[in-house]
């Protein structure tokens, strides 16, 4: 099947170019342009707008290795992006799986809607609301005294948790969403043949529903692992003093610093070093799909 | 192995009844088909018996145990979709060892069973293919040694042939038919080819409307179907209606039909009788019409249906049209606007009581 489809793509190729024009365009435009333009940066001793003398240098990428700090904070961050994942997929995909196959009608549209709503609002509204909720003697706290009947308590904010359950609720939606896709085209009749056959439910899960979802679950993964492991929005208002990663840092040499060569250098290597880790996964997941 | 006993099931969806009250008894070792018409609650009594559903009441036995609040899981049956429903992302022989690993059964035994299923429906070759390599007809197969390979104590079918094309149906009939004999497993099969269940079962059980309607051996519900609907669905006879005359019925317009098989019934209530197209004698004039064949029917032939070996003749009397089908024997073709003398026997007359 997937070689009648490659067939058909090819030959439907000169025909969609007209079609694929604008998206290539705004593809040069908006990301190939700024992109070529940060490459150039990351080469430079100093950003030549200033009217200040430049060359080219490789000093931005050794700064990286010649400082642990760097490679200290890029595992951090790699860290949190595999645990963001992870608490992803233990998240969404269950989330996932009601929706697709347990909920029907109205109850599933009115779920969908609670998933899909983080989404839609504004990142900086949500993650304040989340310090609401994390800060000592905020939301959780309050709602936790008053129902305990000892006293607790509760401070979450300023500390890796926060990061993690910030960043959880940013991006558990893409896992939901692949997930829901993968998982509702799977014929219910296949799940009632595999009972048929004496299959318990959690044999069902193992040996074919999650083998044919899995396609949905690395597509998720890969779209909350990468902007996970740059982000710096969440880190910094959740994670305070805590918060100091990758993504911060780089996000410093942009806002603060005012190092924009240093700052391009980092961000290329983060990219190199996503790249590497999803080029080495692919066999493994290619398989697994 | 082991029968299965339907009694008094009943199951509905909100206030529509799709089921009710329904009993059949399905022997052991049987061929037994479920036929009726789109809708008429074909499938709904299969999932039952399977245990995806369970009866609102009513008792469902499987070798004489009780089962009808037993899951599908624990009941020991297969069963076979229409869709086929195979693993996509398991080879052939993986989908039929399933049912046998997920019971933890031996390596070694899987693959010598998995081997004789796929013998058995003649795709010994195929194991390592994956699914979508298949044809619709050797899909059907796999699908067939999944269900069969668990030693399943009842084989369920769901029209499992409407997918494929007329050829490869028959094909498929006659295939299933010599698995059903060799392995002598109590089979269930929901169809609504009419002919697929006349070919195919031992027993019919007839649907409508959630309701058995009648259950026999094929010839019994053909030669004496106790209903309009059962004479119609299974094998379209003509029906005939009027007044009851204790042995026959009399038409509006006079006319006495005999009938020699079916209801005792009343004299004067209203009843009808029911004849096979291929039971009617048509002749050209009354003088070379039968005269032994006791009921006789004056018409004009509007229409005629060639088919090879036989002709299907449409003839119009009183505001009716009557089906009469005549094997080719190549002495007499009949112009369409002819008229004609129909005759037939009154033992080829079912009486019916009005529904
Ligand atoms: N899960 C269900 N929910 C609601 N109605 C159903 C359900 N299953 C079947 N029905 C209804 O019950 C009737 C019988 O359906 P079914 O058994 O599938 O008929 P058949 O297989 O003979 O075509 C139909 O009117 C159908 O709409
Ligand atoms: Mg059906």
């Amino acid at each position: 099947m997937a070689g009648q489809v490659a067939v058909g793509s090819r030959s439907g190729l000169r025909s969609a170019l007209p079609l694929l024009l604008p998206a290539y365009l705004w593809l040069t435009v908006a990301i190939f342009l700024p992109l070529s333009a940060m490459v150039f940066f990351s080469f430079m001793t100093d950003l030549p707008l200033s009217g200040k003398a430049w060359s080219f240098t490789l000093d931005n990428y050794m700064t990286f290795f010649s400082q642990g700090l760097y490679p200290t904070l890029l595992l951090a961050s790699l860290r949190l992006g595999l645990e963001v994942t992870l608490w992803c997929v233990v998240i969404g995909y269950p989330a996932a799986y009601v929706l697709a196959k347990v909920l029907k009608g109205r109850s599933r549209e009115a779920i969908f809607l609670l998933v899909i709503l983080p989404f839609w609002s504004n990142g900086l509204v949500r993650i304040f609301s989340w310090a609401m909720v994390l800060r000592e003697g905020g939301i959780l706290d309050t709602a936790l005294n008053a129902a305990l009947p000892f006293e607790i308590n509760i401070d979450l904010m300023y500390s890796y948790p926060a990061v993690i359950i910030g960043l959880v609720h940013s991006y558990v939606p893409y896992m939901v969403l692949t997930c829901y896709l993968t998982l509702q085209a799977i014929d219910d009749s296949l799940i009632e043949a595999g009972r048929s056959l004496g299959a318990s439910r959690l044999q069902m899960l193992k040996r074919v529903i999650v083998p044919l979802a899995m396609p949905g679950l690395v597509a998720g993964a890969a779209l909350i692992f990468v902007p996970v492991v740059g982000s710096f929005m969440e880190p910094r208002i959740l994670g305070g003093r805590t918060g100091t990663f990758y993504g911060t840092i780089i996000e410093d040499q942009f806002v603060a610093v005012f190092n924009w060569p240093l700052g391009a250098a980092l961000s290329f290597i983060l990219l190199a070093v996503v790249l590497v880790m999803l080029a080495l996964a692919s066999p493994v997941l290619k398989r697994a799909a | 192995m082991a029968g299965v006993q339907v009694s008094n099931v009943s199951r509905s969806f909100g206030a529509h009844k799709a089921l009710d009250d329904v009993s059949i008894d399905f022997a052991d070792g049987g061929f037994y088909a479920l036929l009726g018409p789109s809708g008429s609650g074909k499938t709904t009594l299969l999932r039952q018996i399977a245990g995806f559903d369970f009866p609102d009441s009513g008792r469902i036995a499987i070798g004489g145990e009780s089962v009808e609040r037993v899951p599908v899981e624990k009941r020991r049956i297969g069963m076979v979709f229409q869709n086929y429903a195979l693993f996509p992302n398991m080879s052939v022989a993986d989908n039929v060892a399933f049912g046998l690993s997920v019971r933890g059964e031996a390596k070694a035994v899987i693959a010598a069973e998995v081997q004789r299923a796929l013998d058995l429906v003649q795709l010994g070759k195929l194991g390592s293919r994956r699914p979508h390599q298949l044809s619709g007809g050797q899909r059907q197969r796999v699908a067939l040694a999944r269900a069969i390979v668990t030693k399943p104590r009842v084989l369920l079918l769901d029209e499992p042939l409407g997918a494929l094309d007329k050829a490869l149906r028959v094909d498929m009939q006659i295939e299933l038919k010599r698995i059903q004999r060799e392995i002598g497993i109590t089979t269930i099969f929901v169809t609504h080819d009419q002919e697929e269940a006349l070919t195919m079962s031992d027993r019919i059980g007839i649907l409508r409307d959630g309701r058995l309607v009648q259950e026999g051996p094929p010839e019994e519900i053909y030669d004496s179907p106790k209903s309009e609907f059962a004479a119609t669905f299974l094998g379209d006879a003509n029906i005939l209606r009027g007044d009851t005359t204790g042995t026959g019925i009399r038409l509006p317009d006079g006319t006495a039909i005999a009938a020699g098989a079916g209801a005792t019934l009343a004299a004067g209530a209203k009843a009808s009788c029911a004849v096979r197209p291929e039971r009617i004698r048509i002749a050209t004039n009354a003088g070379s019409a039968d005269q032994t064949n006791g009921n006789m029917l004056r018409g004009q032939v509007s229409k005629r249906i060639f088919a090879g070996n036989n002709s299907t003749y449409f003839v119009e009397r009183d505001g009716q049209t009557l089906k009469v089908i005549v094997q080719n024997t190549g002495i007499e073709r009949l112009a369409e606007g002819q008229d004609v003398m129909l005759s037939w026997s009154p033992e080829s007359t079912v009486l019916i009581a009005a529904n």
